[in-house]
């Protein structure tokens, strides 16, 4: 075995270790233990990545000394360190964009709190990415779960405490289907690992027995997920939660805890129960409807909505969709197409609400859409920030988003007409109500504002000179969201290579 | 259609009814309190249809006495042990969210989830 394997487990060890430090340490030292950990846990698994894409294939890791149908397994592939990967560098950026805010926001004596915490989400990001157990991915599932509800209400007013408990109402839901799912399969198959697992459900499958039950466990695993990512029906949570938390968790609320989830269902789509098996129970097809419905209901709300913080968590909704719509379309380049919008959304929010959060500042503090007007004049790199995310949200050609919505129509066309039509025409739709809202913005933050009126309300200005942290971490955004953007067919490669060696 | 195990899977049919009652406890209820109860009945349903699967009848359950050490004698540990992981889980989750239900109560003295949304629109923060 090359010692480059071992990254998974060192990964989420030293995450979940650097929380547990954290305790004792007072706030700074556990933001530098966090960001050492955090790029430490990037680069390696940016080795890893070039490992597995030199090697092909993927391998398991056993966990304490048991063989595979008792012990504990991690299993790690270039898909799976590529996430691991992205994830990590957005991590970073959301924390460092957010720091200044932070401060000011979140009283002093709770900046080791909030260190813990985000250590804690990585290291059960890292694995729910990684682990090959369900039950082990069950657990992680919630303490995902609690270390987001932390984050959101780190920050201590009235609204984000009421936004807390309304996500952890509708996550506990979620992770109550889930664990039902889970039980139920292991009813079933007797195993709980999932390479296990899928050899029994093909054998259960083949006979014709156990179908409804079959058919149960799968809708609700996949409701449940479902319900946690917040698709559609169940977004009620959402806005408050992203609008009025701290930026940092915002940004790593909307970017990374919502794809965590995504990718489990993913791993359970394919690794536990087999893709066919999966669009043959029929449950792609309600994905498929729901996803749709998000795409056009959450941009609607986000065109109605006048808080700009609001109305960039609307716009997860609909980004949401987009993702399940893909896994509704039942095909392998839907899927691919799925997973390269979780790292361009990902990658693209995060930029939007760290961009955000410096117009809003500039405005003296205001969140209200007509308070904006030239706020980019006020705060030149947070305009250029917002105007990039913008673009790549609509879907404008050099950005992540045009690369990923060019990947959802090619693959829809490839489905057959039954699919293509509804897909293509809610993708215009769609398209179109997200050019309304973020253009939109965009016009009014480039739009002169009135001398008097700066003067009367009170707005500031500030240089690039001023702030060259949120500078820089706004510049690795772009460029980020622009290698994805300009360089997505070795990325899409390595993306196909890796969702084929994951099952 | 009642199958021929309908009688003896009592107990899963119990688990089932119960995590309806506790799912449906928490997501309906406006008092925050009565949503914990609901979210502790879904999760105990769960260890119950948990205890209930990995129940062998005429076994013991799974701790060596005597030196006899044959596989017949013990019921299946493994749901044992997947029962006492969730019992941990939501004991976290559960203790969590009496801690925000306390601090909400501190700040609007109702347990009331909708009064609080309504009064917080109308701070308007």
């Amino acid at each position: 075995m090359e010692f480059v394997q071992n990254v998974p487990f060192f990964s989420i060890m030293i995450s979940m270790f650097s929380g547990i430090i954290s305790s004792v340490l007072p706030g700074k030292a556990a933001r530098r233990l966090n960001t050492a950990a955090v790029s430490l846990i990037g680069l390696m698994s940016a080795w890893l990545l070039a490992y597995m894409v030199r090697v092909g294939g993927s391998y398991t890791f056993m966990m304490g000394h048991f063989p595979a149908p008792w012990g504990n397994e991690i299993r790690a592939g270039a898909l799976e360190a590529a996430m691991a990967l992205v994830f990590c560098i957005i991590m970073l950026l959301s924390l460092l964009g957010g720091r200044k805010k932070l401060v000011e926001e979140v009283e002093l004596s709770k900046h080791n709190i909030y260190y813990i915490l985000t250590d804690l989400m990585l290291s059960s990001l890292l694995a729910l990415i990684y682990t090959n157990d369900l039950f082990t991915a069950y657990v992680f599932v919630e303490i995902n779960t609690i270390s987001a509800c932390g984050l959101i209400m780190i920050r201590q007013n009235g609204r984000t405490i009421e936004a807390a408990v309304r996500y952890m109402i509708m996550s506990l839901l979620g992770s109550g289907l889930l664990l039902m799912g889970i039980c139920m399969l292991y009813d079933l198959t007797g195993h709980l690992l999932m390479s296990n697992i899928k050899e029994s459900v093909q054998h259960i499958v083949a006979t014709g027995t156990y179908r409804i039950p079959m058919m149960i466990t799968i809708g609700l695993m996949t409701v449940g997920l479902a319900i946690k990512s917040a698709l559609f029906p169940f977004h009620s949570w959402l806005p408050d939660a992203y609008g009025y938390s701290t930026v940092s968790s915002a940004a790593i609320l909307s970017s990374l805890v919502s794809k965590g989830y995504i990718f489990l269902l993913l791993k359970i789509f394919y690794r536990v129960i087999g893709f066919p098996v999966i669009r043959g129970s029929g449950i792609v097809n309600v994905l498929f409807v729901f996803g749709l419905m998000g795409m056009i209901f959450g941009s609607v709300s986000a065109i109605m909505e006048k808080d700009v913080r609001r109305m960039i968590a609307f716009s997860s909704v609909a980004q949401i969709g987009y993702i399940y719509m893909g896994f509704g379309l039942g095909t392998t380049p839907g899927v691919v197409a799925s997973i390269f919008h979780i790292l361009a959304h990902a990658s693209t929010k995060s930029l939007l609400f760290i961009s955000a959060i410096g117009l809003t500042d500039v405005s003296n503090g205001s969140r209200s859409f007509f308070d904006l007007t030239g706020a980019a004049y006020r705060n030149k790199i947070a305009g250029v920030g917002f105007t990039v995310g913008s673009l790549s949200m609509v879907g404008i050609p050099m950005f992540a988003g045009f690369v990923s919505k060019l990947l959802f129509a090619e693959a829809a066309v490839q489905t057959g007409p039954r699919r293509m039509l509804p897909a293509m025409v809610v993708l215009a739709v769609s398209t179109v109500l997200n050019a309304i809202y973020f253009l939109k913005t965009v016009l009014r933050i480039y739009t002169p504002e009135k001398r008097s009126v700066i003067e009367a309300k009170g707005f500031s200005s500030i240089t690039v000179g001023k702030q060259k942290l949120y500078t820089a971490t706004i510049v690795l955004f772009v460029i980020l969201n622009l290698v994805l953007g300009m360089f997505s067919e070795p990325i899409i490669r390595i993306l196909q290579t890796g969702l084929a060696n994951f099952a | 259609m009642i199958g021929t195990n309908f009688v003896a899977n009592y107990g899963e049919e119990i688990a089932m009814i119960l995590f309806g009652i506790g799912f449906a406890n928490l997501l309906l209820q406006k008092n925050l309190i009565k949503k914990i109860i609901g979210l502790n009945i879904m999760d105990t349903a769960v260890y119950l249809f948990l205890a209930e699967k990995g129940y062998i009848s005429g076994r013991a359950a799974p701790i060596v006495v005597n030196g006899v050490q044959s596989v017949e004698a013990y019921i299946n540990p493994i749901p044992s042990g997947l029962v006492l992981t969730g019992i941990v889980v939501s004991v976290s989750v559960s203790a969590l969210m009496l801690s925000l239900t306390v601090r909400l109560y501190k700040r609007y003295h109702t347990l009331d989830l909708d009064e609080i949304s309504s009064r917080l629109k109308k701070e308007g923060l």
